[in-house]
C-alpha cells in the first residue's frame, strides 16, 4: 500500500509542498542515481532484506534487492573515495573544519568546557548522525568526545571503520549501521546530538527533528546544518554545485526538500529544542575556502538545546 | 591517553604483538572500544623537527608557548652536540661574525613566545638609523625610524644568542620534546588512506604499521615516526632532498666575507654602501664592535680572507669612505627642487645630511667567506612534510631578511598547527598544510623578487643606469610616503611591498 506523506511546513505556498512517495513497488522505478549518490548519507542502503523491513517512515527506503550490479558497483565506487579529499567529496572536506569550528565554539561555551584545551570535549557523548565516511566523527573524537557515528548505509559504515582504525585517536569511534529511530528505540541518550548536511534528505523532516530531540539528554545540544531554500541557494548550491561546476553529482539535492531558517527553527522548537545560535557558512572562490558569517542565505547552521 | 594503556599493557614486546594480531581480525565487527595501541610509543611523536638551528628552535618554542599546542611530542633531529647542554655564554667572549638583524616583527614574535626576554641578557645592538648609498656618488637615502613613529628599525644579535635564547625559552617550559643528535638518513611516507578498498578486510600489518605516520631513519641506526616532518634544516635540506620537492634558483657569482670589527666611538646607525662588485654593510652589534658584511666577487673575497689584519682594515675603511667613487652631496634645505611639493609631510631624515660612516679600528674576529646564492622550493608542503626557513628559501643577504623570513614561516606554521588541533583536524594532512603554503610563498617569493632586484640593479656599472639607481635613491630619500612604505615592508610590518588589495 503506497503510503503519501505530505510534509506540511508554516508559510509554504502550494508550490512548496513536497510529496513523497514511500511504495516498495515504484522504488524499482526511481531513479537511483538521484537519491542513492549523497554528500550526506541517508540514502538507500545496499544491503537489503533486513534493513528494508526495519526502516521506518522517517527515511527513503531500503533499495530491494533488485538493483542492478551496476548501480551497486557505481555506489560502492563513490563510497571509497569518501576520503579522498580531492575526489567527489571535495566540497564536504573543504567545508569540514568551518563547521568544527562552529560545533567547538557552542559547544564549549554550552558545557563551559575550556576553549584553549586541544581536548574539550573529553567526557562528552557525542553522536553524528549520517556520519557517512566519518569526516565529521573523526576530529570530534580527536578533541576528546566520546563519539558514535550513524549512518543508514552498510558501505559508509566499513569505509568509517577502517579509515578511523588507522588512527589510534579515532579508533575508539563507535560505528553503527542505523537509524537515528532505531537508536530512540533503544534508549540512548547523548549529550550533543550533531546531524550535519543530512536533514534535506530526509523525508520528514519534523519526525526527525523529534528523534533528534529524543537522543539529547534534557539540557543537552542539538546541532543541525543544512542549506537554506532559497533563491540564491538554487543558484549556487543546486545550479552552479550541481550542473555547472560539477561539485555535486547531479540529483544529490532536491530544492523543494530544503529548510529556510525559520522552518528549522520552528520544527526544532516543537521537539523541545530552543535554537540558541545560528550561523551561516560563505566559500571564497578565490581562496577555495569556507569561513563562518552573519548570512544565512545558502548553507547554515544551527545550535539548540533541549528544554527539560 | 593512549599512552597509559600502552604503558600498562606493554610488557614485551613480542607478547603485544599477539596480543594485538587477536584484536585486529575482529577489529572490523566490533564496534565497542577496543583501544589500538601500537608497540613502543617512545619512538612515536606529533612533530618532528629536522634540524635544530634558529629556525627549527623557532618553530619548537613556539609551539610550546601557546596552550592549543603544547601538549604536542616534539623530536629535534641535529646533531650539532650544543643542543644537548645549555649553554652559558660568557659576556667576555668576543663577537661572533656571524650575526643576524631582527626586524621588529621577529621581536614581536620573539616576545610572544618568551624569548626575548633571554636575549637581552647577552650582548644586542638596537638600531633606529640606516643610511644607503653607492659608489657613483650621484645620491643617499637615510632612514630613521621616527619616520614610522618607532623606535628601533631592527636589532643585530649573534646567532649563537639567538639559538641558545630560544633553547633556554624551551627548557624553561614543560614542553615534551626529545633531541636526536644524530642526521637524517631517510624518510619513509606511507601510503595515503584516502582510498580504501572495503571488501578487503584490514590485515594485521596493515594495522601494526603505522598508518597514518612517517618514518625517519637517522645516521645513528634509530628510527622514529611522527605525524607531521618539519625541515628546518638549512639550504641543503636533507628533507627537501627525500621529499622530492623542485627548486628554481641561481647562484650569484658573489661570496660575502664576514667579520667583526672595531671603533673608537659608539654606533648606532646601519651603513650599506653598494660598490661596483657588491654592496658592504656596516651593523652595529653593540660594544663599539660592529659587523661587516661584504660581497664581492669569489676571488676578491679569498685575496680579503688570506691578507693581513692591518691590510684588510684599510681596504675595509677605504670601501666606506672615499673607495671607488666619491661622497654624494647632500641637498641643503634652502634649495627648491622638484621634490619639494612632498615637503610637507616630510620625513624626519629627509633632512639629514649624509655622514660618513665611523672608521674601523681593528678587526676583533676571523674572516669567514660565504658563497650567495637564490634558491626557492616550488612547493612547501606535501603530505605530512612541511619546509621551513632557509630550507625553503635562501636569499641575498644585502637587506638582511633571510632568517626574519624563516621566523615568519615558524609563527605562520605553529599558528596553522594551532588552528587545525583546535577542529581536531590531523596536523600532517595536505589541506591544513597548504594554508601555511599559501599565506607564506607569495610574501616570501614577493620579497625574493625584490632583493634580486636590488641585487641585479646594484651589480651593473653602466651610466644611464647609475642616474635611475640615484634617482630612487633620491625617490627614497625625500618622498616620504615610497620611505615609509619602505621602512614598514623592511621591518615586517608589511607583508607585500605595495598596499596590494589582500586577496586572502
Amino acid at each position: 500500500m503506497a503510503a503519501r506523506h505530505l510534509r506540511i511546513l508554516s508559510g509554504c505556498n502550494g508550490a512548496l509542498l513536497s510529496v513523497r512517495f514511500f511504495s516498495d513497488s515504484t522504488l524499482a522505478q526511481e531513479p537511483i542515481a538521484s537519491t542513492a549518490i549523497d554528500s550526506a548519507s541517508v540514502s538507500p542502503s545496499i544491503n537489503t532484506a533486513e534493513n528494508h523491513s526495519q526502516l521506518n517512515n522517517n527515511k527513503k527506503h531500503s533499495a530491494p534487492s533488485s538493483l542492478k550490479h551496476a548501480e551497486l558497483a557505481k555506489f560502492s565506487a563513490i563510497a571509497d573515495t569518501w576520503w579522498d579529499s580531492e575526489g567527489p567529496y571535495k566540497p564536504l572536506h573543504a567545508l569540514n573544519p568551518t563547521r568544527l569550528a562552529f560545533i567547538r565554539s557552542t559547544l564549549c561555551r554550552h558545557f563551559r568546557k575550556d576553549p584553549y584545551s586541544a581536548r574539550p570535549f573529553e567526557g562528552l557523548n557525542i553522536v553524528d548522525v549520517g556520519c557517512g565516511g566519518g569526516i565529521l566523527s573523526e576530529p570530534l573524537a580527536r578533541m576528546g568526545a566520546t563519539v558514535t557515528g550513524i549512518d543508514a548505509v552498510e558501505k559508509n559504515i566499513k569505509i568509517a571503520r577502517l579509515h578511523a582504525d588507522l588512527d589510534p585517536e579515532t579508533s575508539t569511534i563507535e560505528y553503527c549501521c542505523t537509524t537515528a529511530e532505531k537508536l530512540v528505540e533503544e534508549q540512548r541518550k547523548f549529550d550533543a546530538v550533531i546531524a550535519s548536511e543530512v536533514i534535506e534528505h530526509v523525508a520528514d523532516p519534523a519526525e526527525f527533528c523529534k528523534s533528534l530531540s529524543a537522543l539529547t539528554v534534557s539540557e543537552g545540544a542539538t546541532v543541525i546544518s543544512t542549506i537554506n531554500r532559497s533563491m540564491r541557494a538554487y543558484a549556487t548550491a543546486i545550479i552552479a554545485a550541481e550542473h555547472i561546476l560539477h561539485w555535486l553529482p547531479k540529483g544529490t539535492h532536491q530544492w523543494s526538500s530544503f529548510l529556510t531558517p525559520e522552518e528549522l527553527v520552528l520544527i526544532l522548537q516543537r521537539a523541545s529544542i530552543d535554537v540558541k545560535e545560528m550561523a551561516g557558512f560563505v566559500y571564497n572562490p578565490l581562496t577555495g575556502r569556507w569561513s563562518l558569517s552573519d548570512d544565512i542565505s545558502v548553507n547554515f547552521i544551527a545550535f539548540g538545546t533541549k528544554n527539560s | 591517553m593512549n599512552r597509559i594503556i600502552v604503558g600498562r599493557l606493554s610488557v614485551n614486546v613480542s607478547g603485544l604483538r599477539v596480543l594485538q594480531r587477536s584484536f585486529c581480525s575482529s577489529v572490523a565487527e566490533k564496534e565497542s572500544e577496543v583501544k589500538q595501541s601500537f608497540t613502543n610509543n617512545d619512538d612515536q611523536y606529533d612533530v618532528a623537527v629536522v634540524g635544530g638551528g634558529m629556525v627549527g628552535m623557532a618553530l619548537a618554542c613556539s609551539l610550546a608557548s601557546m596552550p592549543l599546542t603544547k601538549h604536542l611530542s616534539v623530536a629535534i633531529i641535529d646533531s650539532n652536540p650544543a643542543l644537548g647542554k645549555s649553554n652559558f655564554i660568557k659576556k667576555e667572549d668576543p663577537p661572533d661574525p656571524r650575526v643576524s638583524t631582527v626586524t621588529p616583527a621577529t621581536i614581536s614574535f620573539f616576545k610572544e613566545i618568551g624569548a626575548w626576554q633571554y636575549v637581552q641578557q647577552h650582548r644586542h645592538a638596537y638600531f633606529d638609523k640606516m643610511q644607503v648609498w653607492d659608489y657613483t656618488g650621484l645620491g643617499y637615502t637615510k632612514y630613521n625610524a621616527r619616520d614610522v613613529n618607532k623606535e628601533i628599525l631592527g636589532c643585530v644579535v649573534e646567532n649563537k644568542v639567538l639559538h641558545s635564547s630560544l633553547l633556554s625559552c624551551m627548557q624553561n617550559t614543560e614542553f615534551r620534546k626529545t633531541i636526536y643528535p644524530s642526521r637524517l638518513t631517510s624518510m619513509a611516507l606511507l601510503p595515503s588512506s584516502s582510498s580504501i578498498s572495503v571488501d578487503s578486510t584490514p590485515s594485521a600489518t596493515t594495522l601494526f604499521t603505522k598508518g597514518h605516520l612517517a618514518k625517519l631513519d637517522l645516521s645513528d641506526g634509530k628510527s622514529l615516526y611522527a605525524k607531521l616532518v618539519v625541515g628546518a634544516d638549512g639550504g641543503k635540506s636533507r628533507v627537501r632532498e627525500l621529499a622530492g620537492f623542485k627548486t628554481t634558483g641561481w647562484s650569484y657569482s658573489q661570496n660575502a666575507i664576514i667579520c667583526t670589527v672595531e671603533h673608537n666611538k659608539e654606533n648606532y646607525c646601519a651603513w650599506q654602501r653598494f660598490l661596483p662588485a657588491g654592496p658592504i654593510a656596516l651593523l652595529p652589534i653593540g660594544d663599539n664592535f660592529s659587523n661587516i658584511v661584504w660581497t664581492m666577487n669569489p676571488k676578491d673575497a679569498s685575496d680579503c680572507k688570506s691578507m693581513n689584519e692591518d691590510d684588510f682594515v684599510k681596504i675595509l675603511n677605504h670601501a666606506l669612505d672615499y673607495g671607488y667613487g666619491p661622497h654624494p652631496k647632500s641637498i641643503s634645505s634652502g634649495s627648491v627642487d622638484m621634490f619639494s611639493w612632498f615637503r610637507g609631510d616630510a620625513t624626519l631624515s629627509a633632512k639629514e645630511c649624509f655622514e660618513v660612516p665611523p672608521r674601523v679600528v681593528k678587526l676583533a674576529s676571523e674572516r669567514m667567506v660565504f658563497p650567495l646564492s637564490l634558491k626557492h622550493a616550488n612547493n612547501y608542503v606535501s603530505k605530512r612534510v612541511v619546509l621551513i626557513g632557509d630550507a625553503a628559501h635562501t636569499v641575498h643577504p644585502l637587506a638582511g631578511q633571510g632568517v626574519n623570513l624563516g621566523f615568519g614561516d615558524a609563527s605562520t606554521l605553529s599558528r596553522i598547527i594551532a588552528e587545525g588541533i583546535a577542529v581536531g583536524a590531523d596536523i600532517g594532512e595536505v589541506s591544513l598544510l597548504k594554508k601555511y603554503e599559501a599565506e607564506r610563498k607569495p610574501a616570501n617569493i614577493v620579497m625574493m623578487a625584490v632583493l634580486d632586484g636590488f641585487q641585479k640593479a646594484y651589480s651593473v656599472d653602466f651610466g644611464p643606469l647609475n642616474i635611475l639607481r640615484a634617482a630612487a635613491f633620491h625617490g627614497a630619500q625625500y618622498i616620504s610616503p615610497l620611505k615609509r612604505n619602505i621602512i614598514s615592508y623592511a621591518s615586517g610590518e608589511q607583508r607585500l611591498p605595495l598596499p596590494l588589495p589582500l586577496f586572502t
